[in-house]
C-alpha cells in the first residue's frame, strides 16, 4: 500500500502543482516535483507490476523475493507497486531505478530470477536478454546498449494518452497522480466552467462512447443536463465481461485517479451529485484499489462536499455486479444497481432521460471517462487532432490469442488492423499463418486476414460490417476452426442471455443447437436426422436475421454476429463441415477421421485393444488399419500410439 | 398535441406520449402480444407486437415505443409477419405439445398465436424441458415447462398484489419463473389469490382442481353432498353460459346444482349477513374500549395470509370473525344437516368460489375441527362451469328454483360481499342500527362504490363520524398499512379484498375477464341491492331466527365458539 503522505507534501502538491495551471514552476518547486515524480531518486527504487496479470504471472512472489533480497543485504530501497504496463505476456515486470540512472525494466522476472537480476543491476552490468528496456529521462544517465521501452515495436506505434501513467506510477499514491498533472482538470472545471460549457467542450472533442455503442458522449450529456430533475446520476460502467477483454481493469489498476477525475468532471457536467461505479465482481484487485483511491480523493477534498470550494458535491459509490454479461447493458445495469434482476428495459425511454431510480442517468464506460481529464486539460481541438476525420482520439485494445505479444495497447484511431497484428503484436506466434481477427467481444465479428488493411475507426469498420465494440482483439491463426469458434461464442451468449425476450432466449439456443449438429458426427445418420440438419443450416441465416431484427437489447441484436460474419467470410469452412463432415483445423474433435500410417505402424496392438468401437483391425507386428465407417473419432488410438503412426484429417 | 403519422400507408393522427400500440388499438389494427397487459408498464419482452418503422434498423415493439411525428409504420409487412412467425416457432421448439391434456386447451394464448401464424409443422426441434410441476400449494399449480416467460404473472404479483412471490430465476434458456429458493409455492409469501392464473396466457398456471373429489362425492350413496356458493358466482356464471346476469340466474343456479345431485344448496350471502351481525357487535365492543382499531375485515384469506406474513403486528386489529365460507361450513356440519337427520362425518360440503385462496383457507387448521374439515372441497367458478358442462346441465331448460330452505334467505347486504366496498357498505348498515337504533339515512354509500383501488368515506352514525376505507389489490393495502404503521389513526374500519375490485374479479373467475365483465358483474350485484326487499342483515328473518333459536345474540359464547377464529394458532401454515 502507499506510504502516508505528510501534510506538507500534500499542501505543496495541491497549492503549487495542481492549482498552477501554467505548468511553469520556479527552481525550488521543480526540484521538489522531480523528487516526487521520481525523476531524481536518492536511493534505488524497485517497481513491481502487481496488476492482476502480473499477479497471475507470479508478481507477488517476485515482490517477496525482492523484499528478502533487500533485507538480507540490509539495503535501503523504495518498493513501488505499479499497474500493468500493457505487455502482459512479459509479466512479471520488475523495474529498477538506481540513483542518477534511467529506470530499467526486466521482463519475466519470476522469483527465481530476482537475485540474479538485482545483482546485475546493483553491479551495473545488465544481461540484455533479461531486460525489456529502459525508460529514459533527460536528467538521468542511460544504460548502454539497452533499448528504450517507448521505442520498442510494441510501444512505438502506440499513443498513450489514457495509459500514460499505467505501469509507471503507483495506483496507491494520489500524490503520484497529482505530481503528473492529475486533478488539474477537475479544479479547472469546477471553478471556471459551467455544466453547459463542459458538455460543449466534450461535444466539440467529438469523443464517442468507448463501451461499444459509439454514441457521441457530449450529446448524451447534454440530454441529461437539459432534462429537468431534482436528482441525476452518473454510472461508470466497469462491468467488463467480454472474454479476452481487460482494458478497463488495466486502467483502474494502473491509474485509478484518472477514472475518478473523469467521473467527477462528468458528474459536474450533467449535474449529478451521486455517481456509481458498477464493477465486475471478480475484479477484486480493482475493487481494493478503487476503494483506496476514493478514500484518498475524499481526504484531499477532491470528492465529497464542496469540492475545491465550488459548492459542487459528489459521492462515488461502488456496486459490484454478480457476474452477468447482460449487466453491461445500461438498462440492465441500472436494474441491477436498483437491486432488481439485471434485465434490460425497452428503450425509449433512454436512461439519459429516465434511468436509475427513475432519474436522468448517464452510463459511460471507464475508458470514455478516462478520456475526459485530457480533453479538459488540452482542449477539444487538441483531442480532435488525434485520430481520423470521423473517429477522434485513441482506443485501447486488448490483444489476445495467437500473437507473439499479448496485452493491451492504446493506439490512435486510423491505424490498420494489420499494423496492430504485425507491428505491435509481433505477428502470429510460431510462424503460423494469420487466419482472422476476432474483434468486438462475443457479439463481435471475425475479420478475415484479407481484410486487415482496414483502419480502426467507427465508420471504416462499419463498412466491413464490423465494430470496435469494447476493444477485445483476438488473433486467430490457421489452426482455428471458424465454425467451432462461432459455436463457442454462441454458447457464451446463449448462456448469458437474460431470458427476457424470446428471440434472444430461444433463438440463440436454436442457433447453438444447429452449430452443434454441424460440428458433431451424427450417432446414426438416419435420413430424418440428416434432413433436419440440412434444414437447420438453411435456417441459420434466416433465424439470425430475425434475432437481429427483433431482440430487445444489444446482446440479442448482436448475438448472431459471429455466425453471420463467419458465414460471410468462411462459408467454405461451414460447407466442409456440413457436406464433407471434415474439420481442417482439427478442432471439431467429433469430425476427425483417423488413419494409420502403414509405414510407421509396427503392429504393437495397443490401439486395437484401446478402440472401444472395434474399428481397428490388424495382426501383431503387421501394420494396422482403421475401418472408417466404424470409427467414431474418439481419438483414443491417437492418444495411445507411442510411435506417432496415427494421424487425422 | 396532435400530429400525423402514417400506418400501413394511411394517415392517422396521434398524440404525443402515446405508444404505437395505443394508436393501433384506437384505429382497430390488432397486433399479437404475449406479455402486454393493459394498464401496466410495457416491458417489451415478448417481441410479438413488433412493427416496421421507416428509418429504424430493427423492428420496434409497438407496446413500448412512443409515436413521433411523421413516423411511418407497417404493422403486417412480410418482414414483420416472418419475424412473428419465427418467434412463435421458437417458443414451440421445446414446448410439450400436450395441448389435448392441458387445462388451457382452447383458451391458450400460445395455441391461438400458432393458429394465427398458420404454423403447420414443428420447425425447430429442441429438447423438451423437464421441469417438475409444482403442486405443493393448495390453490395453484405451476407447470414451468409450459411457461413462455412473458412475465405477466410477475408483474401482477408485484404491481397489483405487492407480494412478489415469484420472479425469474436462472439465465439464458434456463430462465424460468421461480419462487424463493425455487421451492414450492406453499412455503413462500404467495397469498394464493390466483391473479397470476388470470393473466397467464398458457397452461403454466392453473388452479388445483378438486373436481374429481366432488364427482366422487356426488356418486357416493353414503355421502350427503351439499353445496354453498359465493355471491360473486351468480353475478358472473352466466358469462360463459351466454346467459345475462340477472336475479333469475340465482334461482337457475340453485336448480342446476340440485340437478347435479347436491342435496342442499346454500347461498353464502346468508353467511355474509351473519358475518355482518358478528362484526358489527365486535366493532361496537372495540369502539367502546377504544381498542384494536381500525378494525380490519377478515373475510379474504389472501389478505389474512398477507397480513400474517407481512404485518404480523397488525393481526390483533383483524376482526376475529371467521369468513362466511368458514361460518357456513361449520353451521352446516354442526347444526343444519343434523336437522335433516345427517351425521357430520357423512356430509360433504363443497364451496363454489370466485377465488383460489379459498382452497387454501379450507385446508388451514382454522377450518378444521380436529381432523374434520368444515369445507371438504372448494371449486372455482371456472371449475363449476366445467362441472355444468361435464354433467350435461342445460340452463335454458331449467326451472328456476327459489331458496326453499330456511338458510336460503339472505339480505342484499350480504350479497354485496362480492364487491370491494360492498362488505363495508353492508356492515355499516347494521352498525348504524346497532349503535343508534336507526337505519342509515341512505343505505347506498356511493363513496364506497366504483372501480377505484382505494375508496374512503366519512359516515355519520348518531353523533359520531367514522372514517372508513375499502381497499382492493394488496399493493394498495400495503400502502395503507404503511400509512397506519407510520401513525395514521383516523380510520375506524378498513375493508380489504386482495383482488382488484374484489371477489367479482377473483382468481377463480372466467379467464381473460376485461373491464366490461367487471362492470357487468358489479351492476348485477348492485341491481340486486336495488331490487331486494330485505337490504340489511339484521332484518334477515333467517338471521333473526338463527339467533333466537341457536346463537342467542351476536358475540355470545355460542357465537364465539362457532363463528370466530383463534388467530394465535394461524400464523404459520
Amino acid at each position: 500500500m502507499g506510504s502516508v503522505t505528510s501534510n506538507d507534501t500534500r499542501e505543496f502538491l495541491v497549492e503549487k502543482i495542481l492549482k498552477n495551471y501554467s505548468n511553469i514552476f520556479d527552481k525550488a518547486t521543480s526540484e521538489r516535483l522531480a523528487l516526487i515524480r521520481r525523476h531524481k531518486v536518492e536511493q534505488p527504487v524497485l517497481y513491481i507490476g502487481t496488476g492482476t496479470c502480473g499477479l497471475i504471472a507470479g508478481a507477488d512472489k517476485t515482490l517477496e523475493a525482492v523484499k528478502n533480497y533487500l533485507s538480507q543485504r540490509n539495503l535501503q530501497a523504495e518498493i513501488v507497486r505499479v499497474g500493468c504496463l500493457g505487455l502482459c505476456s512479459a509479466e512479471p515486470l520488475l523495474d529498477v531505478q538506481m540513483p542518477g540512472k534511467a529506470r530499467v525494466s526486466f521482463h519475466k522476472a519470476t522469483e527465481d530470477k530476482v537475485e540474479g537480476l538485482l545483482n546485475s543491476v546493483f553491479h551495473h552490468s545488465l544481461d540484455p536478454e533479461a531486460v525489456l528496456g529502459q525508460m529514459t529521462h533527460e536528467s538521468q544517465e542511460e544504460w548502454p546498449n539497452i533499448p528504450v521501452v517507448s521505442q520498442l515495436p510494441y510501444f512505438s506505434m502506440q499513443q498513450r494518452i489514457i495509459l500514460q501513467n499505467a505501469g509507471i506510477i503507483s495506483p496507491y499514491l494520489i500524490d503520484d497522480y497529482i505530481a503528473n498533472g492529475g486533478y488539474k482538470s477537475l479544479y479547472k472545471t469546477v471553478l471556471n466552467y459551467t455544466s453547459d460549457k463542459v458538455c460543449e467542450l466534450v461535444d466539440q472533442s467529438e469523443l464517442r462512447g468507448r463501451g461499444g455503442g459509439g454514441y457521441p458522449t457530449g450529446k448524451k450529456w447534454q440530454v441529461t443536463l437539459n432534462t429537468g430533475s431534482d436528482q441525476k446520476y452518473l454510472i461508470c460502467n466497469a462491468d467488463e465481461s467480454d472474454p479476452g477483454a481487460f482494458m478497463n481493469r488495466a486502467i483502474i489498476e494502473g491509474d485509478p485517479h484518472r477514472v475518478l477525475e473523469g467521473i467527477a468532471i462528468a458528474s459536474y457536467a450533467i449535474g449529478a451529485n451521486n455517481a456509481y461505479i458498477y464493477l465486475r465482481s471478480d475484479y477484486t484487485q480493482s475493487l481494493a484499489i478503487l476503494e483506496y483511491a476514493i478514500n484518498q480523493a475524499k481526504q484531499y477534498g477532491f470528492l465529497g462536499n464542496n469540492i475545491f470550494g465550488s459548492g459542487f458535491n459528489l459521492n462515488i459509490f461502488i456496486r459490484q455486479g454478480a457476474g452477468a454479461f447482460v449487466c453491461g447493458e445500461e438498462t440492465a445495469m441500472i436494474a441491477s444497481i436498483e437491486g432488481r434482476r439485471g434485465m434490460p428495459q425497452a428503450k425509449p425511454p433512454y436512461p439519459a432521460e429516465k434511468g436509475l431510480f427513475g432519474h436522468p442517468t448517464i452510463v459511460n464506460n471507464v475508458e470514455t471517462l478516462a478520456n475526459i481529464p485530457t480533453i479538459i486539460e488540452h482542449g477539444p481541438l487538441w483531442f480532435k487532432s488525434v485520430g481520423t476525420r470521423e473517429s477522434k482520439g485513441t482506443k485501447i485494445f486488448s490483444l489476445a490469442g495467437k500473437s507473439t505479444h499479448t496485452g493491451f495497447i492504446e493506439i490512435p484511431m486510423g491505424i490498420t488492423i494489420a499494423e496492430i497484428v504485425h507491428s505491435i503484436a509481433g505477428g502470429v506466434k510460431n510462424g503460423k499463418r494469420l487466419k482472422a481477427i476476432q474483434l468486438g467481444g462475443p457479439s463481435g465479428v471475425c475479420i478475415p486476414a484479407s481484410n486487415t488493411e482496414t483502419a480502426i475507426g467507427y465508420e471504416t469498420l462499419q463498412d466491413i460490417d464490423a465494430s470496435i465494440g469494447l476493444g477485445g482483439l483476438i488473433i486467430l491463426d490457421e489452426d482455428t476452426c471458424m465454425v467451432n469458434l462461432a459455436k463457442y461464442f454462441m454458447g457464451f451468449l446463449q448462456k448469458e442471455s437474460c431470458g427476457k425476450c424470446i428471440p434472444c432466449r430461444e433463438g440463440t439456443r436454436r442457433m447453438l443447437q444447429i452449430l452443434d449438429e454441424v460440428t458433431r458426427r451424427p450417432k446414426e445418420e438416419s435420413s430424418h436426422e440428416t434432413l433436419e440438419r440440412f434444414k437447420g443450416v438453411v435456417e441459420l441465416e434466416s433465424l439470425a436475421r430475425v434475432i437481429r431484427d427483433t431482440s430487445l437489447c444489444g446482446l440479442g441484436q448482436n448475438a448472431p454476429n459471429p455466425v453471420l460474419s463467419s458465414l460471410k467470410w468462411f462459408r467454405d469452412e461451414f460447407e466442409e463441415h456440413i457436406f464433407d463432415r471434415k474439420c481442417q483445423a482439427g478442432m471439431c474433435h467429433d469430425l476427425r477421421t483417423f488413419f494409420i500410417d502403414a509405414s510407421v505402424c509396427n503392429g504393437c496392438n495397443i490401439c486395437l485393444r484401446k478402440c472401444p468401437e472395434g474399428a481397428i483391425i490388424g495382426s501383431v507386428k503387421m501394420p494396422h488399419f482403421i475401418i472408417e465407417s466404424k470409427c467414431t473419432g474418439c481419438g483414443l488410438c491417437f492418444d495411445s500410439c507411442k510411435f506417432n503412426a496415427i494421424y487425422y484429417k | 398535441m396532435l400530429f400525423d403519422i402514417e400506418i400501413n400507408n394511411q394517415p392517422v393522427s396521434a398524440k404525443r406520449g402515446e405508444t404505437i400500440k395505443n394508436v393501433l388499438d384506437r384505429i382497430g389494427i390488432n397486433v399479437p402480444t404475449l406479455c402486454y397487459l393493459n394498464g401496466f408498464t410495457p416491458t417489451g419482452g415478448c417481441r410479438m407486437c413488433v412493427v416496421e418503422v421507416d428509418g429504424a434498423t430493427e423492428l420496434v415493439p409497438s407496446c413500448s415505443h412512443p409515436v413521433t411525428e411523421w413516423m411511418k409504420i407497417r404493422t403486417h409487412s412480410p418482414r414483420v409477419l416472418k419475424a412473428r412467425k419465427v418467434l412463435v416457432e421458437l417458443l414451440l421448439a421445446s414446448h410439450h405439445d400436450d395441448c389435448l391434456y392441458c387445462d388451457r386447451n382452447g383458451m391458450c394464448g400460445l395455441q391461438n398465436l400458432a393458429a394465427e401464424m398458420d404454423i403447420r409443422e414443428r420447425k425447430y426441434h429442441g429438447k423438451r424441458q423437464h421441469i417438475q410441476v409444482d403442486r405443493a400449494c393448495q390453490s395453484i399449480v405451476r407447470d414451468p415447462a409450459k411457461c413462455v416467460l412473458c412475465g405477466r404473472c410477475i408483474r401482477v404479483c408485484d404491481e397489483v398484489m405487492g407480494v412478489s412471490a415469484i420472479d425469474v430465476i436462472g439465465r439464458g434458456c434456463d430462465s424460468k419463473i421461480g419462487t424463493t429458493y425455487n421451492k414450492g409455492l406453499n412455503i413462500n409469501t404467495c397469498v394464493k389469490c390466483g391473479q397470476c392464473i388470470m393473466v397467464c396466457p398458457t397452461g403454466a398456471l392453473s388452479e388445483k382442481s378438486q373436481l374429481q373429489s366432488v364427482l366422487e362425492a356426488l356418486n357416493n350413496p353414503e355421502v350427503y353432498p351439499v353445496i354453498q356458493f359465493s355471491p360473486a358466482v351468480p353475478a358472473s356464471v352466466g358469462e360463459d353460459l351466454n346467459i345475462k346476469a340477472s336475479k333469475d340466474i340465482l334461482n337457475l343456479l340453485r336448480a342446476a346444482l340440485k340437478k347435479m345431485g347436491f342435496r342442499q344448496v346454500f347461498d353464502l350471502s346468508m353467511a355474509a349477513d351473519l358475518t355482518i351481525m358478528e362484526e358489527a357487535a365486535e366493532f361496537v365492543e372495540r369502539m367502546k374500549n377504544r381498542d384494536k382499531l381500525p378494525m380490519l375485515t377478515s373475510c379474504c384469506p389472501s389478505w389474512v395470509k398477507f397480513l400474517e406474513t407481512g404485518y404480523p403486528d397488525m393481526l390483533p386489529k383483524l376482526s376475529g370473525c371467521a369468513s362466511p365460507q368458514q361460518m357456513m361450513g361449520r353451521l352446516i356440519k354442526n347444526n343444519i344437516t343434523s336437522a335433516a337427520g345427517q351425521k357430520a362425518e357423512n356430509i360433504f360440503v363443497v364451496s363454489v368460489m370466485p377465488c383460489t385462496a379459498k382452497k387454501y383457507e379450507a385446508d388451514t387448521d382454522r377450518m378444521k375441527d380436529g381432523t374434520t374439515r368444515m369445507v371438504d372441497a372448494v371449486i372455482t367458478t371456472r371449475e363449476l362451469i366445467k362441472l355444468i358442462r361435464m354433467l350435461g346441465i342445460d340452463f335454458s331448460s331449467l326451472e328456476p328454483e327459489a331458496g326453499a330452505t330456511h338458510f336460503g334467505i339472505r339480505s342484499s347486504a350480504g350479497n354485496l360481499f362480492g364487491i370491494s366496498g360492498g362488505h363495508l357498505e353492508g356492515l355499516l348498515r347494521s352498525i348504524s342500527f346497532l349503535m343508534s337504533g336507526q337505519e342509515l339515512s341512505s343505505l347506498k354509500i356511493s363513496e364506497l362504490r366504483g372501480l377505484k383501488g382505494r375508496k374512503e368515506a366519512r359516515i355519520k352514525i348518531g353523533k359520531v363520524i367514522f372514517n372508513v376505507a375499502a381497499v382492493s389489490g394488496l399493493a394498495n393495502a400495503r400502502v395503507l398499512m404503511e400509512e397506519i404503521k407510520t401513525g395514521r389513526d383516523d380510520f375506524s374500519i378498513i375493508e380489504v379484498m386482495a383482488c382488484p375490485n374484489g371477489c367479482i374479479n377473483g382468481g377463480g373467475q372466467k379467464l381473460n375477464s376485461d373491464e366490461k365483465n367487471i362492470r357487468s358483474r358489479m351492476k348485477a350485484i348492485y341491481d340486486v341491492d336495488e331490487e331486494e326487499i330485505i337490504r340489511v342483515a339484521h332484518k334477515n328473518p333467517a338471521i333473526v331466527d338463527l339467533y333466537e333459536r341457536f346463537l342467542a345474540k351476536p358475540g355470545s359464547d355460542r357465537s364465539k365458539e362457532l363463528l370466530y377464529v383463534n388467530r394465535t394458532k394461524t400464523a404459520a401454515e
